[in-house]
């Protein structure tokens, strides 16, 4: 019975189909998890007033944002010093998010909830999210222009609302002017200044020479001044408005508006209101630079660093690695010492990440870096110009890490174009040359399109190396902007993997930056999702063309 | 291994040629083959071969599976140059020049001697660009010489008038036997002196074997054509001049009629009568 059970098959079908629900379960888990949780985070949850009462008998309110609840069996909440009644099998507490971290030193709160006496949702609950300190959770008493109260009472909300838009309006001014013009002005300048130490030098500094940098400076110099003086009228119109407001315990608070992103009454909207907040707040998280240690705004540069970083990878590795597969599936000799050399690239493939990470600081960084830099960049010294980790240095190191599976896939695709293919070509009087870039490898660039896949999967992911060769926690610049030559592979670059666990593991601040994690891996995940997507695409496409292989 | 004594069959063709000719127009050998010897590793596949073959007819290699034909075919445009391992010794002249000579440029050679392979195999791109790769490859862009030849490439292999409106579209859409004339086309677009067919018919159906057949027929009023099979009635129908081959060696060779009527041969009798192969 048994046994003719064991001889149709259908046990080792039931095993190969439980592990393929097993496979999809964990990843459907795994993506549905992080998902939820980061996807959550930008949904305004309401704040609650809680009145409770402790041990020593006073009754206190705490307002803020219910976050967490954990149950604690009796016996284990006296282990850990609790009192616990005899009639009382588990202990509840509710973790709060009471912001105001400047007032009481901390954003978060244990409340239990035997203690808990009263709550409610009072609909004149403000939530301030500032540009410091974290949130403010309160009550709004006035709205002021330099010190003189504007208003008060039912008028305060929109009044509230207009002069925030303009504060906002105000502080784009400023980014703008001080990252951009400013920025130029200081790039430039600072490329005024290595000229002139590379002509000394040289021995090229002249009076001539002196005169002319003298005349730029001085332009500079004029814009500079300009500029400033704008800033400072910003600033000073900036500065005017602030709103006061009251915490839970009364304290009374002035806030300036300049300090201020968003104001919300999250107890007072709609759901459409909160459809519409949750948007504009994805939409900050995608295209704002962080704050506060990165625990705070938007991920924006992490994204772009990430996606520059892979396509000069892709740049990189695409050509070496169909140049490398050509050679060695085309021209080399077939015998041992081209197995050696396929045995040595498979082999690659699983060195540790992190293994080529040291290769690439050791390498790439310092020799070559430095190299180049005494080479052509004299006049930095001592200040590294490629002789540092940056973009540059970390692409080719994931391109050298991601190498071997190009080259694998594209020797399997030049190995499947069919023989016929190639003596048609030849016999049309082709050269072997001709007939590979004529023929041969469009029809493997599907196969290489397959490589850059894998490796587009494998790179955008890895983090060890880059630590090590290019990834900072906060790059003050984009690796590409308005500056001439405009892509400065030199500089250092911010990344999703390093930023999830910078911010996750790293951050002061670890319980409020716990959604950002979410939030940032499922980026990351839907970044490399999308990556491969565009890859996939291409790849279709091309074997459409050339779906003579399939026939 | 032992390598089997090369046999000398030296046959003197063209007095076959001059004594079995029943055309008018003169006899101009085009390909000479010399003493051919051809090794696969240390495997001899060819033995001391000497045969001709004149201009602007069809001369048929037939003869069972393995005996060498399509080696012997592949020989004239080099293609075995391909395979590794391969050493070839004796000359095969084309025009008095040998072909195996060092300062010859291979694919200059196969510009002159076109070929056409058992199973088409035409490149996954549009007809045109099939037809014109040859060309682009010598350089020419020029798109009014390209499109002409496009034209009078398909007419010559009868092909123009079923594909004419459809150029653009992919070559691998077109039926089989639509994708070997297609490669002939490719091949005379070229205008090479010299056609090698390698069984161009063997992977077709009868009607498809039938049009390239008759297409054979009217390439030889331009092009010397050697054709390979195993289709002793194609041979018969399409070919003036017919070479048996057995065991990688030429066995008998002789005008087509004479041959497969009165073959001097036992082993050629044999085979054409179906005794073996």
């Amino acid at each position: 019975m048994i046994k003719s059970w064991f001889k149709s098959g259908s046990p080792w079908i039931w095993l190969n189909a439980a592990a393929v629900s097993t496979c999809l379960i964990m990843v459907i888990g795994v993506l549905g998890l992080i998902a939820m949780r980061g996807a959550g985070h930008f949904w305004a949850s309401p704040i609650v007033s809680m009145s409770y009462q402790e041990d020593d008998g006073q009754i206190k309110t705490i307002i803020g944002e219910h976050v967490d609840t954990t149950v604690t069996p009796a016996l284990m909440a006296k282990s850990t010093g609790f009192t616990m009644a005899d009639n009382e099998d588990v202990l509840i507490q509710y973790l709060v998010k009471t912001g105001n971290r400047d007032l009481t030193g901390s954003d978060f709160r244990w409340i239990q909830e035997r203690h808990i006496k009263a709550t409610s949702n009072p609909e004149d609950m403000i939530l301030v999210e500032r540009r410091e300190w974290g949130n403010f959770y309160g009550q709004l008493i006035a709205i002021k222009e330099s010190d003189n109260v504007v208003a008060t009472g039912d008028k305060m909300w929109t009044a509230l609302q207009e002069r925030l838009q303009a504060v906002l309006k105000l502080h784009d001014q400023i980014t703008h002017l001080e990252k951009k013009e400013l920025g130029a002005i200081n790039y430039a300048l600072e490329q005024l200044r290595l000229k002139q130490k590379g002509l000394e030098l040289k021995h090229a500094w002249n009076a001539e020479t002196a005169k002319e940098f003298a005349d730029k400076k001085a332009a500079y110099d004029v814009d500079y001044k300009k500029y400033q003086a704008q800033l400072a009228e910003l600033h000073q119109q900036i500065r005017r408005d602030s709103l006061v407001a009251t915490t839970e315990s009364g304290v009374e608070l002035v806030i300036p508006l300049a300090k201020i992103v968003e104001v919300t009454q999250p107890n007072k909207m709609g759901v459409f209101a909160k459809i519409g907040h949750y948007f504009k707040k994805l939409g900050e998280f995608l295209s704002e630079d962080p704050r506060e240690a990165n625990t705070e705004g938007g991920i924006f540069p992490a994204i772009f660093g990430t996606i520059m970083m892979v396509i000069m990878m892709s740049i990189i590795v695409t050509p070496f690695g169909v140049i490398a597969a050509v050679y060695l599936r085309e021209y080399a000799k077939q015998g041992f010492t081209t197995r050696l050399i396929r045995i040595a690239v498979n082999n690659l493939a699983g060195v540790p990440s992190i293994v080529y990470g040291v290769f690439g600081l050791g390498f790439f960084v310092y020799i070559l870096g430095g190299n180049i830099d005494a080479l052509f960049f004299p006049e930095s010294a001592p200040a590294p110009v490629y002789g540092t980790p940056g973009l540059l240095w970390a692409s080719i190191t994931l391109a050298l890490l991601t190498l071997p599976v190009v080259i694998v896939s594209t020797e399997e695709g030049l190995a499947r174009v069919p023989k016929a293919i190639r003596e048609g070509s030849l016999a049309l009087g082709a050269t072997k040359i001709e007939t590979l870039w004529r023929t041969v490898l469009p029809m493997a660039s599907p196969a290489m399109m397959t490589g850059l896949i894998l490796a587009v999967a494998r790179a955008a992911g890895e983090v060890a190396p880059l630590m090590l060769v290019g990834v900072v926690k906060l790059a003050p610049t984009l690796p590409l902007d308005g500056n001439y030559p405009f892509l400065h592979l030199d500089r250092k670059f911010m990344h999703l993997g390093f930023h999830i666990y910078d911010v996750g593991f790293q951050s002061p601040n670890v319980e409020a930056a716990r959604p950002l994690v979410y939030a940032t891996s499922l980026l990351l995940v839907l970044v490399i999702i999308g990556l491969n997507l565009a890859a996939i695409l291409i790849r279709n496409h091309l074997r459409e063309k050339y779906r003579a292989l399939e026939g | 291994m032992s390598t089997p004594e090369p046999r000398s069959h030296s046959f003197d063709a063209s007095s076959i040629l001059r004594s079995t000719h029943k055309h008018d127009d003169p006899i101009e050998p085009c390909i000479k083959v010399e003493n051919l010897n051809l090794f696969y590793g240390g495997k001899q596949a060819l033995h001391g071969i000497n045969m001709e073959m004149s201009k602007k007819k069809v001369t048929a290699f037939i003869g069972p599976s393995g005996c060498g034909k399509s080696t012997l075919l592949r020989c004239i445009n080099r293609m075995n140059d391909l395979v590794d391992n391969v050493t070839i010794d004796g000359k095969i002249l084309l025009h008095d020049d040998n072909i195996y000579d060092k300062s010859v440029n291979v694919a200059a050679l196969r510009r002159r001697v076109g070929m056409v392979f058992q199973k088409p195999n035409p490149f996954p791109k549009s007809i045109f660009e099939n037809v014109t790769y040859g060309l682009r490859i010598q350089g020419i862009d020029d798109k009014r010489i390209l499109e002409e030849t496009v034209e009078t490439s398909l007419r010559g292999a009868a092909l123009w008038d079923e594909v004419k409106d459809r150029l653009n579209d992919n070559a691998l859409g077109l039926s089989g036997g639509q994708q070997q004339r297609l490669v002939i086309a490719r091949a005379i677009a070229i205008a090479p002196e010299v056609l090698l067919l390698d069984e161009p018919a063997s992977a077709l159906d009868p009607i498809s074997t039938l049009k390239i057949e008759e297409l054979i027929n009217e390439l030889k009023e331009k092009y010397t054509i050697v054709i390979v099979t195993h289709n002793m009635q194609q041979a018969a129908r399409v070919s003036d001049y017919t070479a048996f081959m057995y065991m990688g060696e030429l066995i008998e060779m002789g005008a087509t009629s004479q041959l497969f009527t009165k073959p001097t041969k036992k082993q050629t009798e044999d085979y054409i009568t179906g005794r073996y192969g």
